[in-house]
C-alpha cells in the first residue's frame, strides 16, 4: 500500500531524452521494481523513439493512452515545467511528481488556479521525488539508504531528508513512503496533506517530518495533528540560526515580515505533541521516542 | 532581485501609475540640476539603498531651496546609512533621488506579496500608512485589508474599489486609489515581481493618489524573461563574497560567526547552521554547493570563505547521493592544497562510497580532521575553534 506510489504504480518520464532525465530514468528503473514501473517517456517531437527500451512519445496524453501510466515524474528545464504539469493535468495523471528547481512562482500559481478543478496530486517542484523503498523510486533520491518499513518521511528539502533517512535505517526503522515536497513557495502537496495520508495509511505506524523556516505550512499541519494525528509525529526544523530577510537557498526558506521563524513553527509543533529535536544529528532518535522504543 | 526606489517608481510611472516628478543622480551638483529641471520650491534629496528605513537613519531630508539641496546631497551621499534592514554595518550610500515636494492629506499603506496558502497575489491596504506594517499587523492585524486576487481575471476594479473605499477614501479619491491599486497590480504581475510595496501611499492636498515610496523585489527564478530588469541590478547593494558565490553556482549566504560551513543542499546546510550553534559555536556562513560539488565548485568556495578575516575553522557536511563521496573527497583535497589550508578543516561525509571517500582523506597529508555524525562533526569543529 503505503502512499503516493507502490510497485503497481506505472510512471511516464516527462524529459525522458534530456540529460537529467536519462540519468534518474535509468537509476529508478534499476531500483526494485523499476524496470516494470517505468513504462513511457515523453518528449515534443522525439515520439516513435526509444530510451533503453522506454517507448517515447510526442505528447503525455498519447503515452498515457498507450501505456495506461497513472504517474508522471518531470525533469523539463524551468521555463517549461510549469506547461509540463499542465499537459499532465490535462491528460488525467493520477499523480504528478514535478523534480525541475528553479520554476517561476507567476507560472505556479497560474498552474495551480488551473488545478482547482482537477484530481491530480501534484508534488513538487523543487524537490528530490517520492519512494516507496523496496517497490519504486521516482526522483533523484539514492534508492540505497531506504529501507522497506512502517515510518511515513516528509520533508521540504533534499540531502537532509537522505540525512533523516539514513538515520532512521540505521537505527533499524524502515520507512514506508518518504515524500520530498520541495522548497518552493507555491507547490503542490503540504506538510498537512502528506500528514493526512500518513495517517489513513495502514501501513504506516509513525511519521517524520521536516521543515523549515519560511511560511506557515509547518504550523497549519501542527494544528491538523493537534486535532486529528492518530499516529506518533518527530519533528526537526532547520533554519533555528537563519538571519530574517535572508533567503537560504529554497526560494521559501526566507523570514519574511517576523513571520516564519524556526522557534514558531517548533512551538506549534510542540504544543501539538510532536516529539521535536533541535538536533539533527538525533531526527532517528526522536522518532524512536516518540513511538515509545526509547 | 531588489531594486532602488527610484528605479521602482520608473517602472510604476512608465505603466502610468502616479508617482512624483524626480530623477535620480549620483553627485551634489547633479543633484542641483535635477531639482532646478523640476522646479518648485521644496524637494526631497532620498538616498537611494536596498534596505528600508532610509528616514529614520537620516538618509532623506526635506530642504526648500537649491543650495540646501546641495548641501544635503553633499552629507548623504557618501554616508553609512545604518537602518534595521542593513545590518550593524550599514549600507554606503553612492546614489540619491531627487523629487519635488508634496503636500500630503493622508498617508495609507499598500502591499503586494504572493500568498503561500492560497496560492494567490495577495493585495494589502491599511490607513496606517508610513509605519511598519509588520507593527500594525501585531498590533491590530485588523486593520489591514487583504484582496486574494485571481490570477485569471487579475485585481477586479470593484474589489479595488471596495478596498478603497473601507479606507474612507470620498468617492472621487477611491476611484483614483482603485485606478491605482489595478495597475499596480498588472506591474506586480506583468514583472514577475515578488513583494511590490508602497509605503505610504498618499492622498495630496491637491487630491491627488500617488505613490510617496515604491519598493520593489522580483521573482529571481523568473529574470531570464526580464531582461529590462536585470538590467537595474545595482551590484554594489550586494555582498561581495555573496555575488562571487552566486557566478560560480554557489549559494552563499554571510553570518557573524567564526565557523565557515560547507554543505550540499540548502536544508542540510541549515541544519549544519543550527547543529554549530546548538554544540556552542557560531556559524560564518550558509553555504550550500548544490548537486554538483565539483573541484573548481570547492576550491571557489573555499577561497571565499577564507577571505573572512574572523575564520577559525571551516566544516565541510556531505550527503552523498547521486555525488559520490569518493569524487567529493578527491576535491577536497585539490582545493585544500590549490588554497593553502591554514585553518581546521573538518571534514563529516555521508552516503554513496563513503569508505573510498574516508580513505582519501586519510591517506591525504592535508591536516583534516574526519568525523562520522553530524554530532561528531560539529563537537569537533566546535573544540578547535576554543568554543
Amino acid at each position: 500500500m503505503a502512499i503516493l506510489i507502490n510497485g503497481t504504480s506505472r510512471v511516464i518520464t516527462q524529459g525522458i531524452t534530456g540529460k537529467t532525465g536519462q540519468f534518474h530514468t535509468r537509476n529508478c528503473v534499476e531500483y526494485a521494481r523499476g524496470a516494470d514501473c517505468f513504462v513511457a517517456g515523453v518528449t515534443p517531437g522525439k515520439g516513435g523513439q526509444e530510451f533503453e527500451g522506454i517507448p517515447i512519445f510526442d505528447t503525455v496524453e498519447e503515452a498515457r493512452a498507450e501505456t495506461g501510466a497513472d504517474v508522471s515524474v518531470i525533469y523539463v528545464p524551468p521555463p517549461f515545467a510549469a506547461a509540463a504539469i499542465d499537459e499532465a493535468v490535462a491528460a488525467g495523471m493520477g499523480t504528478v511528481i514535478c523534480i525541475t528547481e528553479g520554476v517561476p512562482v507567476k507560472d505556479m500559481i497560474l498552474t495551480r488556479d488551473r488545478m482547482r478543478s482537477s484530481d491530480t496530486v501534484l508534488v513538487g517542484p523543487n524537490c528530490p521525488g517520492v519512494i516507496t523503498p523496496g517497490e519504486i523510486k521516482i526522483g533523484i533520491m539514492p534508492g540505497y539508504i531506504h529501507t522497506p518499513g512502517r515510518i511515513g518521511v516528509v520533508s521540504r528539502s533534499g540531502t537532509l531528508t537522505y540525512e533523516v533517512v539514513d538515520q532512521l535505517t540505521k537505527l533499524g526503522l524502515g520507512q514506508s513512503t518518504c515524500v520530498g515536497i520541495g522548497g518552493d513557495p507555491v507547490n503542490g502537496l503540504k506538510h498537512l496533506d502528506v500528514m493526512q495520508m500518513f495517517n489513513e495509511d495502514p501501513d504506516t505506524d509513525a511519521v517524520v517530518m521536516c521543515g523549515e523556516i519560511g511560511g506557515s505550512d509547518e504550523e497549519e499541519c501542527a494544528q491538523w495533528i493537534r486535532e486529528h494525528m492518530k499516529k506518533p509525529v518527530a519533528a526537526f526544523i532547520a533554519g533555528v540560526t537563519a538571519p530574517p530577510g535572508k533567503r537560504m537557498g529554497h526560494a521559501g526558506a526566507i523570514i519574511a515580515g517576523g513571520r516564519g521563524t524556526a522557534d514558531d513553527k517548533i512551538r506549534a509543533l510542540e504544543d501539538a505533541g510532536v516529539t521535536v529535536t533541535a538536533n539533527p544529528a538525533e531526527i532517528g532518535l526522536a522518532m524512536r521516542q516518540a513511538i515509545g522504543k526509547d | 532581485m531588489k531594486v532602488h526606489e527610484y528605479q521602482a517608481k520608473e517602472i510604476l510611472r512608465s505603466r502610468g501609475v502616479p508617482v512624483p516628478r524626480g530623477g535620480p543622480c549620483f553627485s551634489a551638483g547633479e543633484a542641483v540640476n535635477v531639482a532646478r529641471e523640476l522646479g518648485g520650491s521644496r524637494w526631497l534629496v532620498k538616498a537611494q539603498i536596498h534596505a528600508g528605513g532610509r528616514g529614520r537613519g537620516g538618509g532623506v531630508k526635506v530642504v526648500d531651496s537649491l543650495e540646501a539641496v546641495h548641501n544635503a546631497a553633499d552629507e548623504i551621499l557618501g554616508m553609512t546609512l545604518v537602518t534595521h534592514q542593513t545590518g550593524p554595518a550599514g549600507q554606503q550610500v553612492s546614489r540619491l533621488l531627487i523629487e519635488e515636494g508634496v503636500d500630503i492629506a493622508r498617508e495609507l499603506y499598500v502591499g503586494l506579496v504572493i500568498d503561500r496558502s492560497s496560492q494567490r497575489v495577495v493585495v494589502m491596504a491599511s490607513s496606517e500608512g508610513g509605519t511598519e506594517i509588520e507593527e500594525v499587523a501585531a498590533r491590530s492585524p485588523e486593520k489591514i485589508l487583504k484582496t486574494f486576487v485571481d490570477p485569471k481575471t487579475g485585481l477586479a476594479h470593484d474589489e479595488a474599489l471596495d478596498m478603497m473605499r473601507k479606507l474612507e477614501l470620498d468617492p472621487a479619491q477611491a476611484e483614483d486609489g482603485a485606478r491605482f491599486l489595478s495597475l499596480l497590480f498588472e506591474a506586480f504581475w506583468e514583472t514577475d515581481a515578488s513583494l511590490a510595496e508602497i509605503n505610504p501611499l498618499v492622498i495630496t492636498a491637491d487630491d491627488r493618489v500617488i505613490a510617496l515610496d515604491a519598493k520593489f523585489n522580483f521573482d529571481d527564478n523568473a529574470l531570464f524573461r526580464h531582461p529590462e530588469i536585470v538590467a537595474m541590478r545595482d551590484t554594489d547593494e550586494e555582498d561581495p563574497a555573496e555575488l562571487e558565490a552566486s557566478a560560480v553556482g554557489l549559494s552563499y549566504i554571510s553570518l557573524d560567526g567564526n565557523i565557515g560551513c560547507l554543505v550540499n543542499g540548502a536544508g542540510l546546510a541549515m541544519a549544519t547552521m543550527d547543529i554549530i550553534k546548538l554544540y556552542g559555536g557560531e556559524p560564518a556562513n550558509f553555504l550550500d554547493v548544490g548537486g554538483g560539488a565539483t573541484t573548481d565548485q570547492v576550491t571557489e568556495a573555499f577561497k571565499i570563505m577564507l577571505r573572512n578575516p574572523d575564520l577559525k575553522a571551516i566544516l565541510v557536511n556531505i550527503f552523498g547521493g547521486i555525488m559520490r563521496c569518493d569524487v567529493v573527497a578527491e576535491g577536497l583535497v585539490q582545493a585544500a592544497a590549490v588554497v593553502k589550508l591554514k585553518i581546521p578543516l573538518v571534514v563529516r561525509l555521508e552516503g554513496t562510497n563513503v569508505e573510498r571517500g574516508r580513505e582519501i582523506l586519510e591517506k591525504s597529508d592535508l591536516d583534516m580532521i574526519t568525523a562520522t555524525t553530524m554530532a561528531d562533526a560539529a563537537e569537533k569543529v566546535v573544540a578547535v575553534t576554543g568554543n
